[in-house]
């Protein structure tokens, strides 16, 4: 299996990016405030690729997920440029939006109770997605609604179509929502915190089903989680956001052994280690910052044991450090040193 | 193994059955009254001052025994020892003295405290109960459990909701302490909580534990962390435990192919260290419906028909380690 396909970054990409997203802006109006939940984020997927987004509650990693595909609803405000397959989905009509959505790129979320239709079968709500997004008569839909559900693991597969999705426990659920989401041949899947309401050998099956499928259906993959250890397993390569910013991003294998952004240093210390047995782990001191009161600099300085007073003056811009590698961290040398 | 000398907790064949609610439906069709089997004897012992760490997915129990252990559920046979008194039989100012020195803290701080209640005042209610101090006694006690726990003095005359996730489960902890307890019961203390306020709070229970000589039973699902603060780890599964052994030696030698496949299906940090191969096949079973003889043997690589058959007993497999698997990953000491 592939798992480090050709890596791409920023504008000096080898292969052409499947989907390119630019100077992403997303703000919400709030009882105290507006506040910036994404601040100017980019990111590239390549053909066949998995991105990591990860990042703590509030750090803008699911709300990017979605105003991918235009799910933010007024109040909400975006701005910036999606550019799917050389068309810009901002700009997109909704019909046309439409066709993409669920088609050429498919979503799963976090609670398939919620995201799947309670009144509806799982057989109809996959049957419906293959109707709205391919040409099949209605007995090969049903054929390959059959195909779908035995593809993604559901046992007894014709039998269940005709299951509502309370019948089903939560790994079947998911699975049942993957398989909607792969009805169109999507040539992208995102996927927010996808296993994170599962249990572990659950969410275990499930990443390896995702994975098997990039394989076999040649499809990117974005993974929103905030868990290192799933990033670590799954994905090639990694943004981490922070109050709404990526601060670094790089292949997988690169960030998680040689990190350069104070913050991902600290996450990595924080989970803990096999050999510091009841020892005090390197947490991070303090809270993540409210999204309406940003410091104007680097919104990690006031945490942060590297910073220095030039932290706080303007936020650190992502340097590239190599091809692949970039870090908002105006101290990444002492990051280097420190790891 | 509750004859285990010094222990301050022996559970011995603890179990506990919850009769599912009806509908109309249900009853209308004939349906039979549904038991959920949490607990099925479940026996372990703690000795004072250790952590145990208890592991498991959902349904295997956990919160149920922990529930059992502060007497919020009675099980319906089994025994609780608490320094060798009968736990189950205790009333009156017993009662209320074994649940000062027993106390818990739950995963969602924002319902275990009351949100009409300052801080202070939620402080104030624990100390005052037990009558531990009395007049300004009370407050400057307040100011010595918020610095215990690493808050700002002002907290007291704050509100819950005026708090983060991991303040409030500090609040949660100086709550618990406030009562000067012997042993801390904490279910899943900081699954809701981002990994970076995580660590502090791991920290703090650490930290707290050598000053004041605690006695923990940290039941979590999160197995790095069980194997980071524990001295040593239950592992349960469909109410019983399946293994029972020091942390290092059950993390780097399970000896219950569970156990085994949970540590496999625990995501690695490691990036160059990636499977393909799913961890264990099948789903977890319903506790409503526990398979026969082991309730793993569906899932599991290595059963024969003599785990579909007979119920592995909890068994000692050399000193300290105990498993309850017919065909186990480690030999038996002769």
């Amino acid at each position: 299996m592939n798992l480090m396909p050709a890596s791409v970054t920023g504008t000096e990409t080898l292969t052409e990016p499947l989907l390119s997203v630019r100077g992403l802006r997303i703000a919400f109006g709030s009882a105290r405030g507006a506040l910036t939940a994404v601040d100017g984020v980019d990111l590239d997927v390549a053909p066949g690729e998995v991105l990591g987004i990860a990042g703590e509650s509030g750090s803008g990693k699911s709300v990017t997920l979605r105003a991918i595909l235009g799910l933010i609803r007024p109040p909400g405000q975006v701005a910036g440029r999606v550019l799917w397959r050389g068309r810009d989905l901002m700009t997109l009509p909704e019909r046309e939006l439409r066709r993409v959505r669920g088609g050429e790129i498919g979503i799963i979320f976090q609670e398939p109770m919620t995201a799947l239709n309670p009144v509806l079968t799982v057989g109809t709500q996959i049957r419906e997605n293959l109707k709205e997004h391919t040409t099949l008569d209605a007995a090969a839909r049903q054929a390959r609604a059959i195909e779908l559900m035995d593809h993604v693991g559901i046992p007894a597969a014709k039998a269940r179509l005709d299951d509502y999705p309370h019948q089903f426990s939560g790994g079947m659920r998911q699975r049942a929502m993957i398989a909607i989401a792969l009805a169109s041949n999507p040539k992208l899947l995102l996927a927010d915190e996808p296993t994170t309401a599962l249990d572990v050998t659950i969410q275990d099956q499930i990443l390896k089903l995702i994975l098997r499928l990039r394989s076999e259906m040649n499809m990117s993959v974005v993974l929103v989680t905030h868990d290192l250890g799933v990033i670590a397993q799954t994905c090639d390569r990694l943004a981490v956001m922070y109050a709404g910013r990526v601060v670094e991003t790089g292949p997988v294998a690169t960030l998680f052994k040689a990190p350069r952004h104070a913050y991902t240093l600290g996450l990595l210390n924080s989970v803990p280690r096999a050999d510091l047995v009841r020892q005090p782990l390197n947490s991070i001191s303090g809270q993540p910052p409210l999204l309406f009161q940003l410091p104007h600099g680097c919104a990690f300085a006031p945490r942060c044991r590297f910073a220095t007073d030039s932290c706080n003056a303007t936020k650190p811009p992502l340097i590239a450090l190599d091809a692949e590698h970039r870090t908002a961290c105006i101290h990444h040398g002492e990051v280097a040193k420190a790891t | 193994m509750n004859a285990e000398t010094g222990a301050l907790i022996a559970v011995s064949d603890l179990a506990m059955q919850f009769a599912r609610k009806r509908s109309a439906a249900d009853r209308l069709a004939g349906r039979p009254q549904q038991i959920v089997h949490a607990l099925n004897g479940v026996s372990f012992a703690v000795k004072r001052g250790e952590t145990l760490g208890i592991v498991g997915e959902s349904g295997c129990g956990k919160s149920t025994l922990a529930r059992c252990l502060v007497r919020l559920h009675r099980p319906q046979t089994g025994r609780i020892d608490y320094a060798g008194k009968d736990v189950l039989a205790l009333e009156g100012a017993a009662r209320r003295a074994y649940h000062r020195r027993v106390q818990m803290v739950f995963q969602d701080p924002y319902s275990s405290l009351n949100p009409r209640m300052t801080v202070g005042q939620a402080l104030a209610e624990a100390i005052r109960f037990h009558r531990l101090r009395e007049g300004a006694g009370v407050a400057a006690r307040i100011a010595e459990l918020l610095d215990l726990v690493r808050l700002p003095s002002d907290t007291a005359e704050r509100y819950p909701h005026e708090f983060s996730g991991g303040q409030r489960q500090r609040i949660g902890i100086a709550r618990a302490l406030a009562v000067e307890p012997e042993c801390l019961i904490a279910d899943e203390l900081v699954s809701a909580l981002d990994v970076s306020v995580q660590a502090q709070v791991i920290n703090l229970l650490l930290e707290l534990q050598e000053r004041l000589h605690l006695t923990v039973l940290f039941i979590a699902h999160d197995l790095r962390l069980v194997r980071h603060i524990s001295h040593r780890v239950a592992v349960m599964y469909l109410g019983a435990i399946v293994e029972l052994a020091e942390t290092e030696r059950l993390f780097s030698a399970p000896a219950h192919p569970y156990t085994a496949a949970l540590l496999k299906a625990a995501p690695e940090l490691d990036p160059t260290r990636r499977s393909t191969v799913d961890a264990v096949r099948g789903e977890l079973p319903s506790p409503i419906d526990i398979p026969s003889g082991c309730p793993f043997h569906p899932r599991c690589p290595r059963a024969v028909e003599r785990c579909r058959i007979e119920p592995p007993e909890l068994r000692e497999l050399e000193p300290g380690r105990h498993a309850a698997c017919h065909l186990p990953l480690i030999a038996a000491a002769s």
